[in-house]
């Protein structure tokens, strides 16, 4: 039986009828179009359908559609400040960060959380806030050290 | 890809309800927390309820306060809220240290501290802490409302003392007397998302009454009464710790999977137990790594 529900997805309302049994990341990739959340495991293991729900970094492929009405989701999509990309995201691409770019989404998004949370992190806390997130392109030090001179840049 | 089959979704608005919804529902319904078992646990077709009761509507069940000389943990407190409580950094620094090693932040933003005992797998990193704090686990049900020992609460892999229509409805874990040190030591492949190949948990008083708990090295955490009773109120030596190591392969039944053998997870535990019973008491002194250090 579907059921209504309503989602705000990048500053825009979605109401959507939903069957219980369908997962947030295929909605909002195949109903509202964000498919910068990427299909990867499938089970929470890789990060790469990423998204930020009220704000905190989850994994769409681990929740219900239906969990998420009421709730407000920032895909990578919604990143960008009317198509001008985030400083961090500019960092990402001046460290040549990512390779394929399949992980990117998932990543910067954690990234944001992390840096919002913890605007001073080390080495340390950004592969530990990283960790569930793979890459199997570059070997993560350009990641890091991108994020840590977003952090650099917000302290001056 | 959808869930193969269909259910039935409750959205809860209280803890009464949900224990109606679950009773009305019979023995196949679940309780829907965090989802980050039980969503991919219905994908994989391990489980196949035909209700699932989402209490994430019911008020008030993330909170985290302080009953007298007990820490009380709503059922919907998350790994995340564990992290960023001042009061659990303040009174059970353990209960942080082992959050943070729990994958990552997309999943203890969503998983539930009573949601990984609930589901019970033998790797559940809120087990050996929760065992050797001595918490108990409020439930609530068609009965009525009843408490249960953590050490009565595992029962096997994926399965507990819960019965048909009942739900978590918190955690009670008494505070130890000052001093106490503590540790919670997890080997895991690589940090992330693995699972512990084995872990630990010491807990030290200020009188060498020690108390001890593995995961991941058996059918269910548990705890190691006889390493206990040969350690209480001895002090900790080179020579007391290579006998305590002696009683670990009576303590735990690990088995070979994808993660580690049987044989490496039985000497590694030996290895956790040295270095666990150093932390815990150079931590009880005020002369131990900081919580959260990692040590193995």
């Amino acid at each position: 039986m579907k059921l209504p529900i309503n989602v705000t997805v990048n500053g825009e309302t979605w109401p959507l009828d939903v069957e219980p049994n369908e997962i947030l990341l295929d909605v909002l990739r195949n109903r509202v179009g964000a498919k910068g959340a990427k299909i990867g495991c499938e089970r929470g293991d890789c990060g790469t359908c990423t998204i930020l729900l009220d704000g905190r970094s989850v994994r769409s492929c681990l929740m219900l559609a239906v969990e998420a009405d009421g709730h407000e989701i920032t895909t990578i999509e919604g990143i960008p400040d009317n198509g001008v990309l985030s400083a961090l995201q500019d960092l990402f691409i001046s460290h040549n960060s990512f390779q394929c770019g399949f992980c990117a989404p998932g990543i910067v998004l954690g990234a944001h959380e992390l840096l919002r949370d913890n605007p001073n992190p080390s080495r340390y806390d950004v592969q530990h806030a990283l960790a569930g997130n793979l890459c199997r392109c570059t070997g993560y030090e350009p990641i890091i050290d991108a994020v840590l001179e977003a952090a650099g840049e917000d302290r001056s | 890809m959808a869930i193969a089959h269909q259910f039935a979704y409750h959205k809860a608005a209280t803890l009464d309800e949900a224990v109606e919804v679950l009773t009305r529902a019979g023995p196949t319904a679940r309780v829907l927390a965090g989802g980050t078992d039980l969503v991919p646990w219905m994908r994989d077709d391990a489980v196949h309820p035909e209700t699932v009761v989402d209490i994430k509507a019911i008020d008030a069940l993330d909170e985290i306060s302080l009953e007298g000389d007990h820490l009380y943990l709503g059922p919907l407190v998350t790994f995340s809220d564990l992290l960023t409580s001042e009061l659990v950094a303040d009174r059970l620094p353990i209960l942080r240290e082992m959050a943070d090693t729990v994958a990552s932040p997309g999943i203890r933003n969503r998983a539930t501290v009573a949601g990984n005992i609930c589901s019970a797998v033998p790797s559940c990193d809120a087990g050996p802490t929760l065992l050797v704090l001595e918490a108990s686990v409020a439930v609530l049900g068609p009965n009525g409302a009843r408490t249960v020992p953590i050490e009565e609460w595992f029962v096997g892999p994926r399965q507990t003392a819960l019965e048909q229509g009942e739900v978590v409805t918190g955690l009670s874990i008494p505070i130890p007397d000052q001093p106490h040190g503590a540790i919670y030591l997890k080997l895991q492949r690589y940090e992330g998302e693995d699972l512990s190949q084995a872990g630990v948990t010491v807990l030290v008083t200020g009188n060498n009454v020690f108390r001890i708990a593995f995961g991941a090295v058996g059918p269910v955490p548990s705890r190691a009464h006889e390493i206990e009773r040969f350690l209480a109120g001895r002090a900790l030596s080179d020579g007391l710790i290579a006998e305590a190591q002696h009683l670990v392969l009576g303590a735990i039944s690990p088995i070979t999977d994808m993660r580690a053998t049987r044989e490496y997870r039985a000497r590694i535990c030996e290895v956790m137990l040295d270095r666990g019973l150093r932390a815990a008491v150079s931590r009880r002194d005020g002369n131990g790594p900081a919580y959260g250090t990692r040590l193995i």
